[in-house]
């Protein structure tokens, strides 16, 4: 159970913005070991991204574009927040940054689902 | 509603235990008004601190329903359903019950460079400040601290790193940033600008969440952020 002085957008954003930086690192070996495939030559890398092609995946994929519009949307609210003259209206910039997310995840799902 | 409240108050030290109290309710009844009525009534041994009672002093803060309160303003009736819930402040030792020790919170004021350092002597003339001045409207937004660490209990930070000087001390230190008259800052922005200073901050906003005087130290954290760096690109701290 989440501690009741943690009840509110602010610490919640930063709660999604620590998970997302973290599931995003633990990702990016990943990423790497799939782009290091194309070292074996052309086929190696086109099987891989066969492999990718399934429906699993690519759900697993949109996980990733809400982590890493999350992020970057959250990264451009704390720069806003320490960089910028205050505004009050945080539980918006809070409200925006999970819209960008989700909204980048649903495009990104439609564009599967369209292809 | 019944017309007792079940009040579950923390007594002993760190490792010590809740005891439940039945109070009568009573109109505008605050939770320091239950606190003072279980001291006074049922067991005169309840440690507590308080003094003024109109929320300026900043003694009688406590963690009520889990989250830090300043419990002369905090009204019974406007609390969530279910029993009353007292404990001290988090992230301070505890002494005795509902008293924290507030020194480590106080130590960190003088850490983070929260003395007027005078820039003339007692001689030189009043200072003029202008109120419209962007300095000033700073200093102002964050003059108003009754020292009630209610943001400190409120604070993750702290919590995460023991040494962090939490969002009190660097609020102080920010209203003497924006002081025309201090000559301190260069001493000032050093002190808040290493690990466990302003930067050590998350933006996680509880601070200006639970704050009973609804200051943001948050802005003013932000705002040390700025100054800090603007001072390293100068070749300062």
């Amino acid at each position: 159970m989440n501690r009741p002085h943690r009840a509110h957008p602010a610490w919640w954003a930063f709660a999604v913005h620590r998970a997302s930086g973290l599931a995003l690192t633990l990702f990016v070996p990943l990423h790497f070991w799939a782009l290091g495939t194309a070292i074996d030559g052309e086929a190696a890398l086109d099987g891989m991204l066969r492999w990718t092609d399934n429906a699993l995946v690519k759900f697993a994929e949109t996980g990733l574009v809400v982590l890493l519009a999350a992020h970057m949307a959250g990264g451009v609210r704390l720069l806003a927040v320490e960089f910028l003259p205050w505004s009050d209206r945080q539980k918006t910039a809070v409200a925006a940054s999970a819209g960008v997310a989700i909204a980048a995840g649903l495009l990104f799902l439609f564009n599967v689902t369209a292809a | 509603m019944a017309d007792t409240i079940d009040a579950r108050i923390w007594r002993g030290g760190a490792d010590g235990r809740f005891e439940t109290f039945s109070v009568p309710r009573r109109a505008s009844q605050t939770v320091l008004d239950v606190v003072t009525y279980i001291q006074r009534k049922l067991d005169p041994t309840l440690s507590y601190r308080f003094a003024c009672r109109v929320g300026m002093c900043g003694s009688c803060a406590m963690t009520v329903n889990g989250k830090p309160r300043w419990t002369c303003r905090t009204h019974v009736a406007r609390l969530e359903d279910g029993p009353l819930t007292v404990e001290p402040l988090r992230n301070l030792p505890r002494i005795k019950d509902l008293a924290a020790d507030m020194a480590p919170f106080f130590d960190k004021w003088a850490k983070a460079g929260g003395r007027f350092v005078p820039s003339t002597d007692a001689e030189a003339d009043f200072a003029i400040v202008e109120p419209a001045s962007a300095e000033r409207r700073a200093a102002d937004a964050g003059i108003e601290c009754i020292g009630c660490a209610v943001c400190y209990s409120a604070c993750d930070l702290v919590s995460w790193n023991p040494d962090y000087l939490g969002p009190a001390a660097l609020n102080r230190a920010w209203t003497l940033v924006n002081d025309v008259r201090d000559a301190g800052n260069a001493d000032r922005l050093d002190a808040v600008a290493g690990d466990a200073g302003c930067h050590a901050c998350h933006s996680q906003q509880s601070c200006r969440e639970h704050c009973p005087k609804s200051l943001n130290p948050t802005a003013s954290i932000a705002g040390l952020k700025r100054a800090t760096l603007r001072a390293a690109w100068k070749g300062g701290p």
